[in-house]
């Protein structure tokens, strides 16, 4: 056990961080998430603590390739959201997202269900509190369908962790077949935090309430934490595939109808993870490489996209694109920069994404899936039009809406241009990318015929766009997500089950009282002086009634 | 002449950046006759097929788009009455 923990160095710094104002707190922001970064990689292989807890054994740090991949990721997008962040005047949000991330690193490098369930929930504290620093109502209100959603998520996974110790005495993390009711509450678990169906709402109706850098923060950790334990737990599960698919269209169809930018992007989050997703079942080692591979290079490029939404943001305080435009004229370097972003999570040749998607597609190449593949090439096209074109042009060009903001300050520029720089260097060079990917790298990305495959596919969509401009063109308006149904259809129908009860109770209670009334009216009738109680009874009735009793008299003693 | 704030605002310049790009198109597709595309699948050695394959799937994606916003799409006020009533 003396080997330091990365995620533990990262929380410490969170907790520190509150106290520290000024250059202390500067230097502790980028120090905090580098010296877990190092920490990491001094780290050897294997499980490095063990602890004996109940009847289990646990294993709170644990590495191998994949861990590691994900946990430098996740530990470089602290340090660059951190630079991103040094303006930021909320005093809680970079504590709140360093637990965040934290938390994060702490599920990759957990070896045993239990640790893997403490980190989960702790991201959830983490992710709301960054919600929460935004300090705006919308936040607030969108924070508390968040929660609600993943502590359903955790409930579920709990149950499911729980089952599955249970069932098999044993608490390791490895992988698991879906074939009993507590591995199905696991991987629901798992898929509710990747934004999978039926519960994506949630992404795209919360990350975009956070604050110019949150939504930066937030981008990066809960979905892909989500798909580092599905490539650990359940590779090669069939299912995932059309789960995938499904969350590919559904976000480029979402997002071609959004008019808020930052939406579009969080929308287009649930379809890049699509493809992790679809990745994951296919399964094959060229498959999981290329999923893993993916999350890499996305966490970058959609992070960069969002910062320069972020600039944008701060710059101007509007969101919605048919509100901008024409921003290329003040503000060139976020231009450069998010248009890279865009080419990068459109996979263009020379970027990061062509390195990572390709081996997915290649992977259903590989399995002869030829309906996958028509499906991914489609959707590899219809990310170029939703997030590649889409996004740069109705911000940054289109239309001018005579807006002349500056480029923002150094520290948001220097974090822009280090991620637009690992996009393209990624790209070009793969290689190191390559070498941390959890199983061996067989595949070149860069021949002619894929390049000029890849280029027919995404310029031709690019035309789509510019000739189908006319029906692309942004309206003030929202599009109705699943969480219609918990924000409108779920209080509608609460509310009228309560108009119901009121009614029933107030009908309930208006027959009780008319009922006790008219009963009181008859004893009151009864007992006034012409009532039955009170009446002046004739002698000839008392005899009568005194010959009946006698001859009752009579027969019960000739009865006995 | 009129002097523009960018070079990109000039409409002459954005004709001449139209052209380049069916330019860049057009030798994307007659690329094909020159470089083996190593077709993995029987549709895919069809000529041109990824390009036209992009184009058209993103036709559909945009008018499906577009029907499903017939009945999903409402004012950005939508939801704020709700939230008014917190």
């Amino acid at each position: 056990m003396t080997s330091l923990h990365p995620a533990l160095i990262l929380i410490a710094g969170a907790l520190l961080l509150p106290f520290l104002r000024g250059k202390a707190r500067n230097l502790t922001v980028l120090s905090a998430p580098t010296f877990a970064l190092a920490a990491l990689w001094l780290l050897p292989e294997g499980k490095l603590w063990q602890v004996q807890w109940l009847d289990y054994q646990l294993a709170p740090l644990a590495v191998d390739k994949l861990s590691r991949l994900f946990a430098t990721i996740f530990l470089l997008m602290a340090v660059v959201g951190g630079l991103f962040a040094l303006r930021q005047t909320s005093r809680l949000e970079v504590p709140a997202a360093f637990l965040y991330a934290g938390s994060a690193v702490g599920v990759t490098l957990a070896g045993d269900l239990v640790t893997v369930f403490l980190f989960w929930e702790f991201m959830a504290v983490g992710s709301t509190l960054v919600l929460w620093s935004a300090g705006t109502p919308a936040a607030f209100a969108a924070s508390k369908r968040y929660v609600a959603v993943h502590l359903a998520g955790g409930v579920i996974l709990f149950a499911g962790v729980a089952g599955q110790i249970a069932a098999t005495g044993d608490a390791s993390f490895h992988a698991m077949q879906v074939d009993s009711i507590s591995t199905w509450l696991i991987l629901i678990g798992f898929l509710i935090n990747a934004g999978a169906p039926p519960l994506s709402a949630w992404l795209p109706d919360t990350y975009p309430e956070a604050s110019w850098s949150g939504t930066v923060f937030l981008s990066a950790f809960t979905t892909k934490t989500a798909v580092y334990v599905l490539l650990r737990g359940f590779p090669g599960t069939e299912i995932l595939i059309w789960v995938g698919i499904f969350m590919i269209f559904y976000g480029i169809v979402y997002a071609l109808l959004e008019n808020d930018m930052r939406r579009i992007l969080a929308y287009s989050i649930v379809n890049q993870v699509g493809f992790m997703i679809t990745g994951i079942g296919i399964g094959t080692e060229m498959a999981l490489n290329g999923a893993a591979a993916h999350a890499f290079s996305h966490i970058i490029y959609k992070a960069l996209l969002l910062m320069s939404a972020g600039a944008v943001l701060a710059a101007t305080n509007r969101r919605k694109c048919s509100e901008l435009g024409g921003l290329f004229h003040s503000m060139p370097i976020t231009t450069i920069c998010g248009t890279i972003g865009a080419l990068a999570i459109s996979s263009f040749p020379l970027t990061s994404g062509f390195v990572s998607k390709s081996m997915v597609t290649q992977a259903a190449i590989d399995g002869h899936l030829q309906a996958v593949w028509l499906f991914l090439a489609a959707a590899s096209a219809g990310v170029f039009l939703h997030a590649g074109i889409k996004f740069p042009w109705f911000v940054f060009f289109q239309k001018d809406s005579g807006l002349r903001p500056a480029d923002p300050p150094a520290s948001l520029r220097w974090a822009m241009i280090l991620f637009a720089f690992l996009c393209i260097a990624l790209g070009v060079y793969p290689e190191p990318l390559y070498a941390l990917l959890p199983y061996e790298v067989n595949y070149v990305p860069y021949t002619a015929a894929h390049v000029i495959t890849q280029l027919q596919l995404l310029l031709f969509s690019g035309l789509a766009f510019f000739v189908m401009l006319d029906y692309l063109k942004r309206t003030p308006t929202i599009t109705l997500d699943v969480d219609w149904l918990w924000r409108v259809a779920g209080p509608e129908v609460a509310k009228s089950c309560r108009l119901a009860l009121v009614e029933t109770r107030a009908g309930f209670a208006n027959g009780l009282a008319n009922g006790l009334a008219s009963i009181g009216a008859l004893i009151a009738r009864q007992r006034r002086p012409d009532g039955m109680l009170l009446r002046s009874w004739p002698t000839g009735s008392m005899s009568l009634w005194v010959m009946v009793m006698l001859l009752a008299h009579l027969a019960i003693y000739y009865l006995g | 002449m009129k002097q523009y704030e960018h070079w990109l605002d000039n409409p002459l310049n954005v004709r001449k950046l139209w052209r380049g790009f069916l330019v860049v198109l057009a030798l994307t597709v007659i690329a094909g006759f020159f470089v083996d595309l190593h077709p993995h699948f029987e549709i895919e050695s069809w000529f041109g097929f990824n390009a036209a394959y992009g184009f058209i799937t993103c036709l559909l994606m945009i008018v499906g788009a577009k029907a499903l916003g017939l009945i999903l799409k409402k004012p950005d006020n939508y939801y704020a009455k709700d939230e008014r009533d917190d």
